[in-house]
């Protein structure tokens, strides 16, 4: 019964909320072992911090593409200008380690939502495929100018970055980044967000400032997709500016999309999936992206069509999370 | 002073006089009806009154307030709340959530508090949660709270509409062709309601209606539109006997 949505109590926060905390706990604690441990092999173990990258990446997308319901090809951008406000920080700064990078994070989460504020202006004047493409000359002309730039390096662009970025940075920030998306899709003004996207006449005409949570959302997602850059950069030690075409902000695109446009926890997953899957394909060497794009095609189409229902229902497939929830128009 | 005071209103699509020099005084708590055949500018007057159009004549006062220019959603802050004749709900959202929506302006917290849910945020939602039941219940949909607002069948789509409407606690409420869609039993029990809500919450209704049963049985007074200009205005035994109002629209 995916008409009746679960029924939400409000009050028992204290025994919920001790629930969530535990599992955040438990949660490090598997990662931690994965990092540490002897379960998983180098190659591996270098995915973790991807994977949490992408996670911000994908969750905050899914606040403009999934909730808004706006196509945004310019993600990249955003994280682009984090990441390079963020190392400049580090490489300038001479503080202990952790001061240094907390305050990369912040700046470069901030300078990254003064952009989504800019990005926001089309956002009020344009829809759809209109704004797709605006997004993605936004993100090219963030990268030309980077590019252009000395102070970024230019076409060289920056290294010897201190690479701050590691799995108990990264946890920490998916966590936030988890906790506090879904508190806001959850809240008065996520279901402002969600109303424009369902019918922005009707948003309007029950006394939504339509304008003002357009930007919002865009902003929120900007700031995090700057964090998200800022942890890129330290992880990597270097950056180019072709670190952020448009085919980045494409990649982030299609985890939302396969994980479910408005589901949180399908992003979460699908960042992870769509992050190992090219090393376990390593081996078909050659075949690989054609494997990987068949793996994608089929595992949307599993996602989608009512395949997946039909043998959980009859048992054979334990239930999963319902991935698309809440599908865009 | 009238609730809603409407003078020499008009507007132009172009060549076409949608809506030409209507007037219209609406007095506190009174259920009023807006009538005419197809095209005759109906919706486009609701349109004009919540902002959606900007009139190209005349002033619009809502309680002496002039809203003529302000956006839809400064005027649903003034006190005007309206449904739509082609049903425009948060369709992906719950029955719930789309009363909820709709309380956004009643029940504020932070943006701070949404993002780390401080003790504001759960009273807040309780407090909204109350609310939103106990409007939800006068419609008879607070078993369905937790179902997708598409999921509802079409005549309770159109009571979660009303129930939206309200929820943003109006002085005047604008229902464009409630009953649309109904069977006889579901209108006759949709005009008790309208009825109920009317007393229960103290507002002020114009709504829009082709069934007549409906327009006779609750409106105290009725203005009857073609092509854009008034025909007729007064108390619907009068009007519905006036010969050109029934060439025009009865007789069909
Ligand atoms: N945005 C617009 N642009 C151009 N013409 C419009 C627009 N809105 C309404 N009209 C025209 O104005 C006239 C009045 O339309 P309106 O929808 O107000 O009629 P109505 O009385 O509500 O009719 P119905 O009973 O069919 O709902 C119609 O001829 C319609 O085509
Ligand atoms: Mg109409």
């Amino acid at each position: 019964m995916q008409n009746i949505v679960k029924e939400k109590k409000n009050n028992s926060f204290t025994k919920k909320n001790l629930l969530i905390t535990a599992g955040i706990i438990l949660g490090f604690l598997v990662v931690m072992y994965l990092a540490e441990g002897n379960l998983l092999n180098r190659q591996y173990k270098s995915l973790i911090v991807p994977i949490g990258i992408y996670i911000i990446l994908a969750v905050s997308l899914n606040l403009t593409t999934g909730f808004l319901g706006e196509l945004s090809l310019g993600h990249a951008g955003f994280m682009a200008i984090g990441a390079y406000t963020g190392a400049l920080i580090t490489l300038n700064l001479n503080m202990p380690e952790a001061v240094e990078f907390i305050i990369a994070l912040i700046v470069g989460g901030f300078i990254a939502a003064i952009f989504g504020v800019l990005i926001g202006v089309p956002v009020l004047r344009l829809k759809g495929d209109y704004l797709a493409i605006v997004t993605l000359a936004f993100n090219e002309i963030i990268r030309s100018i980077i590019n252009f730039l000395g102070i970024t390096g230019g076409a060289m662009g920056l290294s010897k970055i201190p690479r701050y970025t590691n799995y108990i940075w990264v946890y920490i920030l998916v966590v936030l980044t988890i906790v506090i998306i879904t508190n806001l899709v959850n809240s008065r003004h996520g279901r402002a967000i969600s109303a424009i996207r369902d019918n922005y006449v009707a948003a309007e005409s029950i006394g939504l400032k339509v304008s003002k949570y357009k930007v919002m959302a865009f902003v929120i997602a900007a700031f995090f997709a700057g964090i998200a850059g800022v942890l890129y950069g330290h992880n990597l030690s270097v950056l180019k500016p072709a670190d952020f075409d448009y085919n980045k902000s494409i990649e982030i695109l299609v985890i939302v999309v396969l994980g479910g446009m408005g589901s949180v926890r399908g992003s979460v997953i699908a960042a992870a999936v769509l992050t190992i899957l090219p090393e376990v394909l390593r081996a078909a060497d050659d075949f690989r992206m054609l494997l990987y794009a068949v793996v994608l095609i089929a595992m949307m189409l599993f996602n989608s069509s009512g395949i997946r229902t039909k043998l959980e229902e009859s048992g054979k497939l334990p239930k999963l999370p319902k991935l698309t929830r809440n599908r865009a128009k | 002073m009238a609730l809603l005071e409407v003078k020499n209103l008009g507007i132009s699509f172009g060549g076409l006089r949608a809506v030409d020099d209507v007037n219209l005084n609406i007095e506190k708590g009174q259920l009023y009806g807006l009538i005419g055949p197809n095209g005759a500018g109906k919706t486009t007057i609701f349109n004009l009154l919540t902002g959606v159009y900007r009139p190209t004549t005349g002033t619009i006062k809502v309680d002496g307030v002039d809203i003529v220019g302000k956006s839809p959603s400064e005027i649903c802050q003034n006190g005007v709340a309206r449904t739509f004749q082609n049903i425009r709900l948060f369709k992906k959202m719950t029955v719930l959530d789309n009363v909820k929506a709709a309380l956004h302006n009643q029940v504020k917290y932070s943006l701070f508090t949404s993002f780390f849910r401080t003790s504001n945020y759960y009273q807040s939602e309780k407090q909204m949660n109350e609310k939103a039941m106990e409007i939800l219940k006068v419609f008879d949909l607070d078993g369905q709270a937790n179902y997708l607002a598409s999921n509802l069948p079409y005549g309770k789509q159109r009571k979660l509409e009303i129930a939206r409407g309200l929820a943003t606690n109006p002085k005047l409420l604008l229902l464009d062709e409630p009953a649309a869609g109904m069977n006889p039993n579901e209108t006759a029990e949709l005009m008790e309601t309208i009825r109920l809500v009317r007393d229960k919450y103290n507002i002020t209704i114009l709504l829009i209606e082709h069934d007549m049963k409906l327009v006779t049985g609750i409106c105290e007074k009725i203005l009857v539109l073609n092509f854009g200009t008034e025909l007729a205005t007064g108390a619907p035994e009068d009007v519905l006997n006036n010969p050109e109002v029934i060439t025009a629209y009865l007789g069909e």
